[in-house]
């Protein structure tokens, strides 16, 4: 009765104070847009563990008359990336998963016999932790270097094929496993089947047989020189062959969306409930309430809770309006929505935590922001970017303020990715409970 | 006369240090306690635990909790954005009052403020908006209505007002103890004078032996005369 009687009240004072709504609620959706768009830009020189599988002796393939030497390509990488050198794969897997690198980079060891055969294009190993902020910042730089690499392989593969072509057209001398073989060549064929042809008699049984071979070696001579442009145009003798160690990977735009969510998620949710609990403190009734009217836990529960319901409508309508223009499954629309309550729980409880700090509504604001925007951009910060050291600090603040974990959740539920829901609402939980003591010290009379 | 609250050797610290000491009084029904005393004296500390707002370090109080005590705390402890009646209304339903509706009715009439019922409390003048206060103190029809500086921000003819409105209530039974930094508000209203200093209680009785005790005619001199004697 008692929080029923406190929840209209507070709802009545919320419509007549249009202005708070505002700053409330648009504010944290312009936040959240300003930080979706500066997710699709990232530093340069990611740290990338980076195996070369490559025998030292293997490291440069004879083709014909050119030889290619695989260092020169892994200079190339080496131009994107901030290269972390590693002995073993088990190692590079290990540096991605622990967080030191942002991916790992592998050459493996089959890459000269890949080119030499020509069969197909060769493949470079690129893994990733499912990270799609980490994802992003690497795979646009190697991706644009590997492609510059294979204009200057494809270069030398195309002289290789064209020598290779030159040969069977106009023929010349073959070296091959030591020995030197006289080709013919087609061009040369076919004119002495035209000499041969002329001094055939009509009559002769073998003509008509002959007559089809030359006309192969006209069409062959004709096509085989078409190629070379066929040749050069399709060439791509690399490519980048990505995978993840764990989980579904995120795409980018889809985890800019639960970036967002979260972040509008955050803002309502701490700010109504801090600015709420501070208005009690500012209009002198806390004084009144607490002497029996109405418990602490009441109280504190009562606001955590306004704050949460409003954060939910806002951020679910928000998300199904974003799956409006991004492909979301809207069959895991549940799990969105329990994602969502447990972030805004543990943002309404960490509210009403800093509410009870402070005595205005105000200061309450500015202690928000003053939290929690650092917090939401450490929170972001991507593995590899920084060094181990600054990142297990980073992870283990992260770890206590509850946007990592909403994010994690909201992640989990609406892109499938890893630590899975389960894991990211059980540390919602433990942070309510954290924050609510937290709270309940805080407004000890 | 029955007794409405007693307290017997109340004390309160805070982190060591005290700022009630050792105050014992009985309040009986329909009678008026003035807490007089300096600055600092524990006058609101002291209020505060009559109200159940702070627990007591030590001693008794009877009854102990809100229950059957109206508190009207020195600065206004109403809902600005709220109009006058919402304010009693929930203060009514918080407090367990049966019919809510009677009571709110009951109130706007005793303040006279009926006719702006309607009106958020961030409108009213300072007199208007300290009557609101008392009157949800008064909400629920407490046996004893404790008030801190009730007049402190109010002009004289804005303080007869509410005296009337008070001393309509101890009329009718109601008991009331209040803090005041004024010696003349004390004397007219108050039949019991409790001095307050640095915590500790310096005397307790009517105003007219505290000038025999300090041996002045008049209670201005007589409240600094035993100050000055006890060292304060």
């Amino acid at each position: 009765m008692a929080l029923r009687t406190l929840l209209g009240k507070d709802l009545r004072i919320l419509a007549r104070s249009p202005v708070l709504v505002v700053l409330l609620i648009a504010y944290p959706v312009v936040i959240a847009v300003l930080i979706g768009l500066a997710l699709s830009s990232s530093p340069a020189l990611p740290r990338v563990a980076f195996l070369n599988e490559i025998a030292p002796s293997q490291s440069t393939i004879t083709l014909g008359n050119e030889q290619i030497h695989t260092t020169r390509y892994e200079r190339e990488l080496f131009a994107a990336i901030q290269p972390v050198m590693v002995s073993t794969r088990a190692q590079a897997l290990a540096d991605v998963r622990d967080g030191k690198t942002v991916a790992a980079l592998i050459i493996p060891p089959e890459l000269p016999e890949q080119l030499a055969n020509a069969a197909g294009s060769a493949y470079v190993d690129v893994i990733y932790n499912g990270d799609a902020i980490n994802q992003a910042l690497v795979e646009e730089a190697i991706e644009s270097k590997l492609a510059q690499a294979n204009v200057l392989l494809a270069a030398q593969l195309s002289r290789v094929a064209d020598g290779y072509i030159d040969l069977l057209l106009t023929g010349g001398d073959l070296h091959f496993l030591g020995s030197s073989f006289d080709v013919l060549g087609l061009v040369h064929a076919q004119s002495i089947l035209a000499a041969v042809l002329s001094r055939l008699p009509p009559s002769s049984p073998v003509r008509h047989a002959l007559v089809q071979v030359d006309a192969f070696a006209k069409i062959a001579v004709a096509n085989l020189g078409g190629s070379r442009q066929v040749i050069g145009a399709v060439a791509a003798p690399v490519v980048a062959r990505e995978s993840v160690i764990s989980g579904r990977r995120t795409p980018l735009s889809e985890y800019a969306v639960a970036v967002a969510v979260s972040v509008s998620l955050m803002f309502i949710a701490i700010l109504l409930a801090s600015g709420m609990l501070a208005l009690e403190r500012e209009e002198n009734t806390l004084g009144r309430l607490r002497r029996g009217l109405v418990s602490t836990t009441q109280l504190l529960a009562e606001k955590a809770l306004l704050a949460a319901v409003t954060a939910v409508v806002v951020s679910f309508v928000m998300l199904c309006g974003i799956g409006l223009f991004v492909p979301l499954g809207f069959g895991r629309a549940g799990l969105w929505l329990l994602a969502i309550c447990g972030g805004a729980l543990a943002f309404g409880t960490l509210g009403v935590a800093m509410g009870a700090l402070v005595r205005e509504v105000r200061a309450a604001s500015l202690l928000v922001l003053l939290v929690s925007l650092p917090l939401v951009f450490l929170a972001l910060v991507p593995s590899g970017s920084v060094s181990g050291g600054l990142y297990d600090v980073i992870r283990v603040i992260s770890a206590v303020f509850p946007f990592k974990a909403s994010l994690e959740a909201l992640d989990a539920a609406v892109n499938q990715s890893q630590p899975s829901l389960a894991s990211a609402l059980a540390h919602l939980a433990a942070l309510i409970a954290g924050f609510g003591a937290l709270a309940r010290v805080a407004l000890r009379p | 006369m029955t007794v409405a609250l007693e307290a017997a050797g109340l004390s309160k610290r805070f982190a060591g240090r005290v700022a009630v000491h050792n105050v014992s009084f009985t309040l009986k029904a329909g009678e008026v306690l003035a807490l007089i005393g300096p600055n600092g004296a524990g006058k609101t500390t002291l209020l505060s635990m009559l109200a159940g707002g702070l627990a007591p370090s030590a001693g008794e109080l009877h009854p102990s909790g809100a229950a059957g005590i109206g508190w009207v705390p020195q600065q206004t402890a109403i809902y600005s954005k709220l109009s006058i009646a919402e304010n009693l209304r929930l203060f009514a339903r918080l407090e367990g009052v049966t019919e809510p509706e009677t009571a709110v009715d009951a109130m706007l009439e005793q303040t006279g403020l009926r006719e702006r019922s309607d009106d958020a409390v961030g409108r009213l003048s300072g007199g208007n908006r300290q009557r609101v206060n008392i009157a949800v103190g008064l909400i629920a029809n407490p046996a004893v209505l404790l008030l801190d500086e009730p007049t402190a921000s109010l002009d004289p003819r804005q303080r007869a007002r509410l005296w009337e409105f008070i001393n309509l209530r101890v009329a009718a039974g109601t008991s009331v103890a209040f803090a005041t930094h004024e010696i003349g508000e004390a004397e007219r209203y108050a039949s019991q004078l409790l001095l307050l200093a640095d915590g500790e209680m310096l005397f307790l009785g009517s105003p007219a032996e505290l000038c025999t005790a300090a041996q002045e005619g008049n209670l201005d001199r007589a409240f600094l005369a035993l100050l000055a004697a006890r060292g304060h």
